[in-house]
């Protein structure tokens, strides 16, 4: 089984890898904010340039996590590849697995340019232990955006998905205080942050790589989001089965 | 011998349309069967129901003996992706060992590759080859892991005459060495060629099971054609076609409505009665469904009227 589920995974890999677009767009915009936002303005300041290189990796893994997954899961739907892959003698989780392992690769990928930067042009500071704390956070956090990301997919067509899952990315990333920190956002905004999952997520990689304290509504929020989030895309995949395969 | 595979009273539903209505049909070990039938006749859903992809609406289906659903019965089955769906990025090579790594057995990369003329392409991209390369592999594909029985639907569309007759000796050489084949076909020739088996379905029924020659003989439907100009109603016309001033009739009884033609007082010339072709047959047993206009293509100066 886990030798499926490992082959499952390369050709998906292989398939992001070799076609990069995905992984580009996704790396691409947080590494240019960094440049432009962190690096001339809290550079200097080590806590700063730290949360702000953790906020932005976030961002990175997010968007490959929810946009990726939603549109590659809408995609995979319309082609007759998929079908096919059911009359092979293996049930669905080694192709389940496969999906979610390689879209973990991807999202630890597409953080790394952020990383990058931050390691090399900020004063962002950070021991071994930490980044691997660091990189836990991020994971843990990621969770309930792939859960959104298989929702979206398995709900509407490819083209629906696209749109869906970015309109619902930007919002929540800005909510969330992962491209500006949450204490200059305005009021209102920061009344409705400790709701939204990114918020709960940010502030589990600060408190990994920092040791800044996370409110304790931002992380329960966080687990209601992967709840539900569990909940509706169970709920979607099983419509999704029973409309193409019962 | 062996049943592979087994339809018991199998009725499929999608919403209000019957797709197949109380079908029975067994897969003995070593045959080589041939499903006809027009569009939408019911060929994709039973080949769907026996490689476990849908379930009927009534009735069982078995496949060694188990569920199609279980993954350790299909083990044993080999079936075709649709050429337009294979992974464009992977590389033939790859997508090759992608499916052997499903099977206990499988051909090998090289060997199967070999097999259906694609040996040189192991390094190519999915992406880069042509529409013929395509349908090879994915027919290949279908004899990844030494299946028992394989599942080919419409496995030469798009083949020119030299890559079809390579995939026949293909699917021939599996099936001497003892291997079960279900194989539908929009070329009828292939079936003629190939099956010793013919399974005809038609509005979600068998309307006909039995040898390839015993199919024919059943229907005997022949042609019959002329040089004429407008005719009169005539009688058991399965099918009409009219091409440079020559009229082409498929009749289930010729003498009748040679009788008929000469008896209107039209005038006539050039009259050839031969026997049909498996396609002609087919259409016979399949016309009470109003197939006619599927394969006799109308022709603008077509005033036959249908018996």
């Amino acid at each position: 089984m886990s030798s499926l589920i490992l082959a499952h995974t390369r050709y998906l890999v292989i398939e992001q890898i070799r076609v990069p677009i995905g992984i580009l767009a996704s790396a691409f915009f947080p590494a240019v904010s960094m440049l432009a936002f962190v690096v001339p303005f809290t550079g200097q300041d080590a806590t700063a340039a730290t949360t702000a290189t953790g906020s932005l990796m976030f961002f990175g893994s997010m968007s490959s996590a929810l946009i990726g997954l939603s549109s590659a899961v809408s995609q995979d739907r319309e082609l007759p590849w998929n079908p096919y892959l059911r009359t092979l003698p293996a049930g669905p989780l080694p192709r389940f697995a496969g999906r979610v392992l390689s879209t973990l690769i991807v999202v630890l990928l597409s953080a790394i340019p952020v990383l990058l930067v931050g390691a090399l042009l900020t004063e962002a500071t950070i021991t071994p232990a930490g980044l691997l704390l660091g990189f836990g956070a991020l994971i843990v956090g990621v969770v309930p955006f792939m859960l959104m990301g298989l929702f979206v997919g398995f709900m509407l067509v490819s083209k629906a998905a696209m749109a869906v899952s970015q309109l619902l990315f930007f919002p929540m990333a800005i909510l969330g205080g992962l491209l500006l920190p949450p204490q200059v956002l305005p009021e209102f905004v920061q009344a409705l942050s400790p709701y939204v999952p990114t918020r709960g997520a940010a502030e589990l990689i600060w408190w990994a790589t920092t040791g800044l304290r996370p409110s304790a509504v931002s992380l329960v929020m966080l687990a209601v989001w992967t709840g539900v989030m569990a909940a509706a895309a169970i709920w979607a995949y099983h419509r999704d089965e029973g409309r193409r395969f019962s | 011998m062996t049943i592979l595979a087994q339809a018991i009273e199998v009725t499929r539903r999608y919403g209000d349309m019957l797709a197949l209505d109380r079908v029975s049909l067994d897969i003995r070990a070593g045959e080589l069967i041939g499903l006809l039938g027009p569009n939408g006749a019911g060929k994709s859903t039973l080949i769907n129901l026996f490689a476990g992809l849908r379930r009927p609406t009534s009735g069982t289906v078995k496949l060694f003996g188990g569920s199609p659903l279980d993954p350790a019965m299909r083990r044993g089955i080999g079936v075709t992706p649709q050429e337009t769906g294979l992974p464009e990025s992977l590389r033939v090579g790859e997508i090759v060992d992608f499916v052997s790594a499903h099977f206990r057995e499988c051909v090998g990369t090289a060997e199967l590759l070999a097999r259906f003329g694609l040996g040189d392409f192991a390094g190519r991209q999915v992406g880069g080859l042509s529409g013929g390369q395509r349908r090879r592999l994915a027919v290949a594909l279908a004899f990844a892991g030494r299946p028992r029985l394989v599942f080919l639907d419409e496995p030469t569309t798009g083949l020119d005459v030299e890559a079809r007759r390579t995939l026949w000796d293909g699917i021939r050489a599996f099936h001497q060495d003892g291997g079960t084949v279900l194989l539908t076909s929009h070329y009828l020739e292939e079936i003629e060629a190939l099956a010793e088996r013919v399974v005809v379905v038609g509005g979600g029924r068998v309307l006909a099971d039995d040898s390839m020659r015993a199919v024919r003989d059943m229907v005997d439907a022949r042609r019959v054609s002329f040089a004429a100009g407008e005719l009169p109603e005539l009688p058991g016309v399965l099918g009409a076609e009219r091409a440079n001033g020559r009229i082409d009739l498929l009749v289930s009884d010729p003498d009748r409505l040679v009788v008929e033609l000469v008896r209107s007082g039209v005038p006539f010339s050039g009259l050839e009665i031969r026997p049909a072709t498996l396609e002609e047959a087919f259409l016979t047993l399949t016309s009470k469904d109003a197939a006619v206009s599927g394969l006799i293509p109308s022709t603008p100066g077509r005033t036959l009227a249908h018996a």
